[in-house]
């Protein structure tokens, strides 16, 4: 074997069953048609993809802050994993808000996954606020996994019907990973809710520094009554979350704390205020108190700082 | 009791030695002691690396990113799962990590201070760690040379997307060529550092090759990097912070000027930029997970 | 400083088996610590299987792994098998080795 050139050694097709390295890659999106169905609104479909994209940005950057913090190496590659899916869900999502309606860019410039991710302001950002907070443990880390994970993947289940064709792509693949994610959760919140006293009191105190955002999840906005039909009602992912819900806290010897039941917020009166000019404030807003219509805790902030540090300093650069 | 005879007809027939194979107590020290500081050098590698992942500039770099740096948690746990065939558990060559008993390669022990760095890591230091790397997959010790051929086939990936970076931004704004260069400057003799000291001052290189735990001196292996790199360096349109660096045509390599072993030595005895860091960061992982670690224990001695 | 046992919560060993789309066995590839089976599976998913689908999964705990050495020799060893993967209880490395 010549080892002058090192890329000899692996381009070697050796059959070695050992070697799990891209035994070939089916495209989910093989045979997706990309065209606007008729008769669903391009803009209002563009920022209900900017809203779900948005909350799988903002989640999946939480979960990279804790990339060489994790308990175990194992729990490393498992988080990344994490991480990674959402990251991949952000971008389909944000590509097709983009391809919906271009007029959605910052600065006038046409929009794209990066100039969405990268160049909006924390008031255009449309996640929900659950998905901004920083955990302060590895139980409250889990327990934010398993409530948002267990919520997502009822909401997207339900949004493989959707009429756009590429939204129903994106998120029968987005099923998959998620159900991995919330089992994954789910396992952790089990051990840890019966496990050592210690853990136990640890996953108690997460389960409920998680609670009081969870009602937002299930809370309707404009951005859900602009797009009847094809939108999901939050509304509706409650009973299914619930029973998930139920089932992990059952095993883990856990009852669930008080905000985790609440029901949802009433909903935001309607607002005629189109998107992109979303007031630019942390401050919840009187009459619009979601992550939806724009209003974020001051986490947001931080998090856009850092994200789009690089990028900002640099407006006019390619990577 | 099995002699070591077995031992010698292996390692002189280009076998392979197996962790139930009798062997002497000296290669099983060294094996244990080469394989751990490369596991332990994986794990380390994660920080200055991840240290950007939540600013990369682009989503599909953050999606790379963080796919490599997963790749480097899983190096870490395929070579300390080579590691723990030879009788020592993770965990204790976790504690000898955290309590500088072993060490891991120095040159994560150098600031991540740009996100071009993030290229230049992938372009220099992987591509020295391959130059280290391939030659070990034909390591006498079998466990450490499967783990070594699965690395290889994963770090490739790394090295072209770090370099095809750089060229991204060569090819760019007169700051990003800018901030291209002055990484270059800061990791470019640190590279040429991984290698290891002179082989005059390696006294282990001999045995070390005798029972093929070595395929190459550090000499030898720090002259193919540079031969391979200069190339790579003229076409990137970088300059190697090297005055003394020459083609000579009569040795068919590259001249390249003296390494400055003062700095080596000082970064490999703990004074450089960020050892206390990025031992301080493991540590941290390892003793604040502690009671989650203990928790799912807890929980399987329950439901056996 | 004080003596060095094994932390409370260190999980066991599982060796990893994997049997590819074109496999027609399970291969071994490695091993990696998890707390209970269950665990170990879903590890060796997301530490083996990263750029690969459809692959089927075996593991086992190690010290729960019996097996042969194709050198041996009848006459060196005693009839029963040993452990291949030896369990890191038995070499505890003492802390005054230098380098090590």
């Amino acid at each position: 074997m010549d080892d002058d050139n090192p890329y000899d050694l692996l381009a070697a097709d050796d059959e070695d069953q050992r070697w799990a390295f891209g035994t070939g890659f089916t495209d989910p999106f093989a045979g997706v048609g990309t065209a606007l169905p008729p008769g669903v609104p391009a803009k209002a479909l563009a920022r209900y993809c900017l809203a779900l994209g948005d909350d799988a940005l903002i989640y999946s950057h939480r979960l990279q802050e804790w990339v060489t913090r994790m308990p175990e190496l194992e729990e490393e590659t498992a988080i990344a994993n994490i991480a990674l899916d959402l990251l991949g869900q952000a971008r389909l999502l944000l590509s097709r808000a983009a391809f919906a309606d271009p007029s959605l860019g910052p600065d006038g410039l046409p929009a794209d996954e990066d100039r969405l991710a990268f160049f909006r302001a924390p008031g255009q950002f449309r996640n929900v606020r659950f998905a901004e907070r920083a955990d302060a443990d590895f139980a409250e880390l889990m327990a934010r996994l398993l409530v948002f994970s267990a919520w997502r993947l009822e909401l997207c289940a339900a949004l493989r019907a959707c009429p756009d064709p590429v939204v129903a792509a994106i998120t029968a693949r987005s099923v998959s990973e998620l159900t991995y994610h919330r089992d994954y959760a789910a396992a952790w919140v089990v051990r840890l809710g019966d496990g050592t006293g210690y853990s136990r009191a640890r996953m108690r105190e997460g389960l409920a520094a998680v609670g009081p955002l969870t009602g937002e999840l299930f809370t309707a906005s404009a951005v859900e009554r602009d797009l009847p039909g094809v939108a999901v009602d939050p509304g509706t992912l409650r009973a299914g979350f619930d029973s998930a819900l139920g089932a992990v806290l059952d095993a883990a010897t856990l009852d669930a704390p008080a905000p985790l039941t609440d029901a949802p917020l009433a909903p935001a009166p309607l607002t005629d205020a189109p998107l992109t000019d979303a007031p630019l404030t942390d401050a919840p807003q009187s009459d619009g108190p979601l992550g939806r219509d724009g209003a974020h805790t001051p986490a947001l902030s931080r998090i856009l700082a850092e994200l789009q540090s690089v990028a900002r300093a640099h407006p006019d650069a390619t990577w | 009791m099995v002699s070591n005879s077995g031992f010698e007809e292996t390692i002189a027939a280009g076998r392979r030695v197996e962790p139930r194979d009798a062997m002497p107590e000296a290669y099983r020290k060294t094996m244990v002691r080469q394989v751990a500081q490369h596991a332990h050098s994986e794990i380390i590698g994660m920080q200055p690396e991840g240290n950007w992942i939540t600013r990369a500039p682009s989503l599909r770099r953050k999606a790379i990113l963080l796919a490599k740096v997963q790749d480097e948690a899983g190096h870490g746990m395929y070579l300390y799962s080579a590691a723990e065939t030879l009788g020592v558990s993770r965990d204790a060559l976790t504690r000898m990590l955290i309590e500088g008993r072993q060490k891991y390669s120095s040159i994560f022990n150098y600031p991540t201070p740009s996100y071009a760095d993030v290229g230049v890591i992938g372009w220099l230091v992987d591509g020295a760690a391959i130059c280290n790397q391939v030659p070990l997959c034909r390591s006498s010790y079998g466990p450490y040379a499967r783990a070594m051929i699965r690395i290889c086939k994963e770090e490739s990936f790394h090295q072209r997307q770090g370099y095809e970076l750089l060229m991204t931004m060569m090819r760019g704004t007169d700051a990003q060529r800018e901030m291209v260069q002055d990484s270059v400057n800061r990791f470019w003799w640190p590279s040429l550092m991984m290698f290891g000291p002179p082989d005059a001052e390696s006294p282990n290189t001999e045995r070390s090759m005798a029972w093929g735990i070595k395929r190459h001196t550090n000499d030898e292996l720090r002259q193919r990097f540079v031969d391979m790199t200069v190339p790579q360096a003229e076409r990137l349109g970088v300059t190697l912070p090297d005055p003394d660096l020459e083609w000579n045509a009569e040795r068919g390599r590259y001249d390249f000027g003296a390494v400055d072993w003062d700095e080596f030595r000082a970064v490999v005895a703990g004074n450089g930029p960020c050892n206390a860091e990025r031992v301080a960061r493991r540590r941290a992982a390892h003793e604040d997970g502690a009671w989650v670690r203990e928790a799912a224990m807890a929980h399987a001695g329950k439901h056996r | 400083m004080p003596e060095s046992t094994a932390d409370q919560g260190e999980w066991p060993l599982f060796e990893v088996f994997l049997r590819g789309k074109r496999g027609l066995n399970h291969v071994h590839v490695g091993s990696l610590h998890a707390a209970d089976p269950a665990m170990a599976l879903r590890h060796a998913r997301d530490l083996y299987c990263r750029r690969n689908e459809g692959v089927s999964i075996w593991v086992a705990l190690s010290a729960a792994i019996t097996a042969s050495s194709p050198e041996e020799k009848d006459a060196f060893f005693a009839p029963a098998g040993d452990k291949v993967y030896r369990h890191p209880t038995f070499y505890p490395i003492p802390d005054d080795v230098p380098h090590m």
